[in-house]
């Protein structure tokens, strides 16, 4: 007998497909569900296009395209399905922004933003592989040193 | 607001209107009058040298000056953060000057004041007035900023003053060696940073050749602080000392550069060959941060 994973449609919010297997979580520290918020995250399921895959879903609250930039270093590829009375009513692809505000802590301990109240700011460069430069201690990061 | 954060915020055409000031202001060629201008030194950490130069530079132009020198004593310690500090010293004054352990306050404090904020130093990350007055030493002695042949020192891990001056020359098609022990060696992302810029480099660690064909060497000291382990200081300490020796075959228009303090990197000796110039070089340091003062008060372009 196949057991599948059942996770129920949702009637208004979010879906996040495509994260890649085990990033779910990350994801999901970005997005900050807020109390009340019901969320499903589905971990290491079989997909097609990536090996395993991740998915995330928000009753309740519609992410905007800025929101969705937020995802875009640990989900580069992924799929956002706004959904109303359970119809995926707008879809948005992730893409990475030029600038992260506010969205990472510097992992650089001497670093300003973290002896003040300060919000942080990544200049991204876009290439292979990506790097961001946090605009205070100036110092560089790959991408995985942000969110991990 | 003008202000002189990171050599990353400026171009040629920036970086040489503040060598051109300063040429004129020691030429005599322009009069300077800060009478009524009062900057404030912001030092959360011990200085010498850079603090004593811009104080020098100020009251040479007619200016005042008062300053913090480290933390005792001060509001800072009773819990008031950066930002606060800043917001009432930039109600006092017309200036700030600002040292800081931790890297990006300097940018920091420039985003809630509103008087030109000048960096003098923020943790590891930079030191642009020392860069300044490094190229302001290099285009004195070569005539020119550009296609020159660098040679770096000492420790290029840890140094503030090398990563800056590597990125305040990049404008300027240089060529750079980098001599160091494996363990203070050049930090990868500077070293990509110029693979992006199409700026040659080369690591090394004979320090004789590179000598001869230098036009600028810069000695850093190898500072003992960054060592946990007193042996493996003892194991790096000694093995690269410019001394004649090692200058034998230079260049006649080489010059030997150091941010000073030094150590024992450059032989005593070599003070008295006509390639030293390391006190020159600090007093130019004077002369810099004066075109630095008038252009940033608004008192020349």
């Amino acid at each position: 007998m196949i057991k599948t994973l059942k996770v129920d449609a949702i009637k208004r919010g979010t879906v996040i497909d495509h994260i890649p297997g085990g990033m779910g979580l990350e994801v999901l520290a970005i997005l900050k569900p807020r109390p009340g918020e019901v969320v499903a995250l589905g971990m290491n399921l079989s997909s097609h296009v990536l090996a395993k895959k991740d998915i995330v879903k928000i009753e309740g609250r519609e992410l905007t395209q800025r929101e969705v930039s937020k995802i875009a270093l640990m989900a580069p590829n992924a799929n956002v399905n706004i959904v109303r009375d359970y119809d995926v009513i707008k879809k948005y692809t992730v893409s990475l922004p030029k600038v992260f505000s506010g969205v990472f802590k510097c992992p650089n301990p001497q670093c300003i933003t973290n002896a003040e109240v300060i919000k942080t700011v990544f200049t991204v460069f876009d290439g292979s592989p990506i790097r961001l430069q946090c605009t205070y201690c100036e110092r560089d990061y790959l991408s995985n040193e942000l969110y991990s | 607001m003008n202000h002189l954060i990171s050599m990353r915020d400026l171009n040629e055409k920036q970086i040489m209107a503040y060598m051109h000031l300063a040429e004129k202001i020691e030429n005599g060629k322009v009069s300077i009058n800060l009478q009524g201008k009062l900057m404030a030194a912001l030092f959360y950490e011990p200085s010498t040298r850079t603090r004593m130069s811009f104080e020098t530079a100020m009251k040479r132009l007619s200016g005042e000056v008062i300053s913090m020198v480290g933390t005792a004593g001060t509001s800072v310690q009773k819990g008031e953060t950066l930002a606060d500090t800043a917001k009432i010293m930039a109600r006092y004054t017309d200036v700030i000057v600002i040292r800081h352990p931790n890297e990006g306050a300097a940018r920091w404090v420039s985003e809630v004041v509103d008087v030109p904020v000048i960096n003098a130093g923020d943790g590891s990350n930079q030191h642009p007035t020392q860069s300044l007055l490094d190229l302001y030493s290099i285009m004195k002695t070569q005539g020119t900023l550009r296609d020159l042949n660098i040679t770096l020192v000492g420790d290029l891990k840890y140094g503030r003053t090398v990563h800056s001056l590597v990125q305040a020359m990049s404008p300027f098609n240089p060529t750079f060696t980098f001599v160091s022990p494996p363990s203070l060696a050049m930090p990868d992302d500077i070293l990509r940073e110029l693979s992006d810029k199409n700026i040659s480099f080369a690591n090394t660690e004979d320090l004789n050749s590179s000598a001869s064909s230098a036009d600028i060497m810069y000695v850093t000291r190898i500072q003992r602080e960054r060592f946990p382990d007193p042996e493996e200081y003892d194991k790096v300490k000694n093995l690269f000392i410019v001394n004649n020796s090692v200058l034998e075959n230079a260049k006649d228009n080489l010059k030997v550069l150091h941010p000073l303090p030094r150590v024992n990197e450059i032989a005593v000796e070599v003070d008295s060959t006509p390639y030293a110039y390391y006190f020159e070089q600090a007093e130019n340091g004077v002369i810099i941060r004066q075109a630095i003062l008038a252009k940033h008060l608004g008192v020349a372009e």
